[in-house]
């Protein structure tokens, strides 16, 4: 157990030091604006906060030490080169508003990107402003409402979503006002379209689809849908967490989406810097570009400049302009795969996944049959009902063999999903040792169950207690001291 | 083809399509309608990490021919950073990893987002902090649309002074729902109208977001509006600059409901906006409705401490359309930036810093005030920055420009009826030479 940094505090050691002249607080602030109580901030020296962070960072699995087949999370490579350049002085410096001219070598840079991210999809516009997937689906949502609005349609409060949907979908749609309503997947795991078209009606805004959806098939009635959809009036959203499966093979403006968004942080080997920061530019046909938020870039002469005139915007989405450092990786990493290269990521993320499917069919029942696209999900009933041994239980055992854990328990449609995501950046090699970890897992449900019941056992920590952990909330070091509910709170 | 992101060799690829079962890649996707295959990708060919590296070395010759000393502010800061923080943060098991839904997995990660949300709660003088939002503004937002939820009432009640983004973004989550922002004006200085206050504060007021120090750099006195705020029934939201609190009184000081903000003065480089960490804190009340992640203490199965994410009902992978925010991703590495920068400064530093900022600030404003054609219309307390007004502002800040100056942010497009004003900043970076070199200049442009 590593001490809280508070726990390694002691008086009188410093780091970082700053020269104040001789200044005190109060020649600047009289005595009502000054600080009543210090900020206990904890005093450590600089040796001892290397240590402290590094030993925490030693107690962590990551993608550049484990394999980290994190289904819908496309744990991929993050390629050092992204950060080799926008660690460069030049770009960190740049101030979000100091004059656009002075401000071109990254103006230029976005530019580019957008017209990258519009070939893969087959967008007409995108913005970059959008922080991640859900703050894109949340900008997707306001153009959805925005649209209808200014058709004078106002109906349309209704949102489908397929029950196999990541939870940010209806949340996205609900926080912006609409009415979820869900529909079933049929026998293969893809749109029932008779259930479809039974939920579609004069109040539906619009479906929120990802394809491949999320059990790794390709919706192939996706034409036949977006037909279903545009036919009543309503358009199509394309969640694009899992457009790692698509890269020069199909375009969602082809399947008929109005709106996309896509993860950098997945697609475009962002690092995801546990949990953030991503980005989540959305794409939009033709008929949407005049709701974007603003600003926009626009090409004048040899300039890019922000654009603030479009005419139904939604309004602003972020404070200056997006995620520009994590953009900027993605310009890099689309410049140093290219076109080939970036056709050849969503081919060998398909072969992987295939290739593992393929090996572990005979341990594991798979979700789907078939082929699958960049992931799969494999279905522990069996082992639940015979075994007691649940998905979660064979994710924490992998933890042991050095793997980080699938996706567990996700889709919500198979109840003990195990899902599987390897990407291309895996080599065969690691996938065989892969497939030998979960072999032996098989083996040991069998014969020794308790064994991954009780996993992991090699970890810093074992099995953590979540029910505990929301019981009796501790979040925060200093609480108990600090606990003095406000008046017109106590009052409420 | 063998790129040096990709391991597969054309053996390998040949095999393993052996083993699938397939010939060739194009079975494994025969499922996909063969009309949806038809198009080229427009992104030019693939280049080495040297083409790519000299590629943008000779985009940086072009633009960047001369580097400017910056006196910008207006919610992004050049502040130093500490060489720890970066080589930390960019240590690959905190950058490469996902968030840690694998608690057992994620130690590393989970204690670190524990001890942020203790820094910044005690820096804030809050008791619950989120794991992070993607930047003041939205963090803004995300706060209003909890205050809203928490007490039923349907407006915020923005001072006019808070950052204009914040605002704008505040207003376009609203949009969906019919809650509405209405705004409070300010008085010649920067300060909040009272008397508009009070007219608006009316009984459907769920939130008054102020700022402190404001967009216009003002610290004022907001005890009056926590006061009539709260016997209004209505929260208050306080949006503090964190680098400030070591020496300026805390929002929970104030009787803050929720704190929110921008963090990137915390260790961030600018980066021309992004990515930035907007931190969101809140008094315990209100610790069910906070947007995002929460990590949280608990014990694993030998009762040792450890670490995981927790009261995840809130939250959307398990609530879905029930969810209090659609939050996934955030920004933790930003926030451990701001970890690691708040423990590197510790009790003494985060004053010291404090008072480096206002001493720089205040230097300027003096040296500027004695400077004819200079008006100082932030003439109160301030940490980092004032606004100014100065005739033919553009031309000035041309000139200054290329004196090698970034002089200043102009704010007329947020508030039209400053037409010649200018917001100036100098944080703790900006040495007595460059203020010195700095006026001279202003002098001289002015004369």
């Amino acid at each position: 157990m590593e001490k809280l940094i508070f726990e390694k505090s002691k008086a009188g050691k410093r780091a970082a030091i700053f020269d104040v002249k001789g200044h005190r607080a109060d020649e600047f602030l009289s005595a009502d604006l000054m600080r009543q109580e210090v900020a206990k901030l904890p005093e450590v020296s600089e040796p001892e906060i290397v240590r402290h962070f590094v030993r925490l960072s030693q107690k962590n699995f990551c993608v550049d030490t484990n394999f980290y087949p994190l289904g819908s999370c496309t744990m991929k490579y993050n390629p050092k080169i992204n950060d080799f350049v926008t660690r460069d002085e030049r770009l960190a410096t740049i101030h979000p508003y100091q004059p656009i001219e002075t401000a071109q070598v990254i103006m230029q840079m976005l530019y580019d990107l957008e017209q990258y991210l519009c070939s893969v999809t087959g967008m007409k516009r995108f913005t970059l402003q959008p922080a991640a997937g859900a703050h894109g689906e949340l900008a997707g949502m306001m153009m959805v409402k925005a649209y209808f609005e200014n058709k004078g349609d106002k109906k349309r409060k209704k949102v489908i979503v397929p029950d196999g949907s990541h939870g940010t979908n209806p949340a996205s749609a609900a926080e912006y006002g609409f009415e979820v309503v869900q529909i079933p997947s049929n026998e293969r795991g893809i749109v029932n379209l008779q259930a479809l078209k039974e939920a579609v009606n004069e109040e539906t805004a619009c479906i929120m689809l990802t394809n491949p959806n999320t059990l790794g098939v390709f919706e192939e009635d996706i034409q036949e849908i977006a037909s279903i959809m545009h036919k009543a009036g309503a358009l199509l959203y394309y969640d694009g967490a899992n457009m790692n499966a698509l890269l020069g093979l199909v375009r969602p403006s082809d399947m008929g989406f109005d709106i996309v968004h896509l993860n950098l942080h997945k697609t475009f080997s962002v690092p995801h810097g546990g949990g953030g920061p991503g980005a989540g530019p959305v794409g939009v046909s033709e008929r949407l570009v005049e709701y974007l938020p603003v600003p926009l870039l626009k090409s004048i002469g040899d300039q890019i400049v922000f654009d603030w005139n479009v005419k139904h915007s939604i309004g602003r989405l972020k404070s200056f302009y997006g995620q520009a450092a994590a953009l900027i990786r993605a310009w890099v990493y689309i410049r140093c795969l290219g076109r080939s290269g970036l056709k050849q990521v969503s081919e060998d993320a398909i072969i992987n996944a295939n290739y593992l499917k393929k090996k572990l069919e005979k341990y594991y029942l798979p979700a789907t049959k078939g082929y699958c696209m960049h992931e799969f999900v494999l279905d522990l009933a069996k082992e639940a009902k015979d075994r007691n041994i649940h998905a979660i239980d064979l994710g924490k055992r992998l933890l042991d063999f050095g793997f980080h854990a699938p996706t567990v328990h996700f889709p919500l449609i198979i109840r003990e999903a195990v899902m599987i995501e390897p990407t291309e950046s895996e080599s065969k090699e690691t996938l065989d040792e892969f497939v030998e970890a979960m072999i032996a897992i098989a083996e040991e449900i069998n014969n020794n169950p308790e064994i991954v019941r009780t996993a992991p056992h090699t970890m810093t920590v074992k099995r953590c207690d979540d029910v505990l952990a929301a019981r009796k909330p501790d979040l925060n070091y200093f609480a108990e001291k600090q606990a003095k509910p406000s008046e017109s709170i106590t009052a409420s | 083809m063998n790129h040096s992101f990709l391991p597969l060799t054309d053996e390998d690829r040949k095999e393993m399509l052996g083993t699938i079962g397939v010939r060739e890649f194009d079975q494994l996707v025969g499922n996909i309608p063969k009309n949806l295959r038809q198009f080229d990708l427009k992104i030019p060919e693939s280049l080495t990490e040297l083409d790519l590296i000299q590629e943008i070395e000779s985009r940086l010759k072009t633009s960047h021919s001369r580097k400017h000393v910056s006196f910008l502010g207006a919610g992004a800061y050049d502040h130093f950073i500490p060489s720890i923080v970066p080589f930390l943060a960019f240590r690959s098991e905190f950058y490469t990893s996902y968030t840690p839904y694998q608690a057992e997995a994620s130690q590393g990660v989970l204690q670190t987002i524990y001890e942020y949300q203790s820094l910044i709660c005690e820096l804030t003088g809050m008791d619950v902090s989120n794991a992070s939002h993607y930047d003041g503004a939205t963090a803004t937002a995300e706060g209003v649309m909890a205050a809203i939820n928490h007490t039923g009432r349907n407006k915020a009640l923005f001072a006019r002074s808070v950052h204009p983004d914040y605002r704008d973004v505040t207003k376009t989550y609203l949009r969906g729902r019919d809650h509405e922002v209405e705004e409070v004006s300010c008085d010649g200085e920067g300060k909040v109208d009272r008397g508009d206050f009070a007219a608006k504060l009316t009984q459907e007021v769920a939130v008054v977001v102020v700022q402190t120090p404001n967009f216009f750099g003002l610290l004022e006195n907001i005890s009056d509006i926590a006061q009539v705020a709260h016997a209004n029934g209505s929260l208050l939201m306080v949006v503090a600059n964190p680098l400030s609190l070591g020496v300026c009184k805390a929002p929970g000081e104030w009787g803050a409901d929720l704190s929110a903000g921008e963090g990137q003065p915390l260790g961030l480089p600018q980066f021309f906006g992004g990515p930035y960490l907007g931190y969101l804190t809140v008094k315990k009340p209100l610790m069910r409705k906070i947007p995002g992640r929460l990590c949280g203490i608990t014990k694993d199965t030998e009762g040792v401490r450890s670490f995981v994410l927790t009261l995840q009902a809130r939250e959307q992978h398990i609530r879905r359309e029930k969810a209090s925010s659609n939050i996934c991703t955030n920004q933790a590495l930003c926030a451990l930036m701001a970890t690691i920068y708040m423990t590197s400064l510790g009790k003494v530093g985060i004053q010291e810093v404090g008072v480096a900022n206002m001493a720089k600030s205040n230097q300027l404003r003096k040296e500027l005030s004695s400077v004819k054609g200079v008006e100082i219309i932030t003439k109160g307390p301030i940490f980092n920055e004032f606004l100014v007004r100065i005739k033919s502002r553009d031309s000035f800040v041309k000139k200054m420009e290329e004196n090698g100056y970034f002089a200043g942010v102009p704010v007329d497009r947020w508030y039209p009826e400053e037409t010649e004003g200018l917001l100036i900043c100098a944080t703790e970076k900006r040495t007595d030479e460059e203020i010195k070199q700095f006026v001279s200049s202003v002098k001289a442009v002015l004369k």
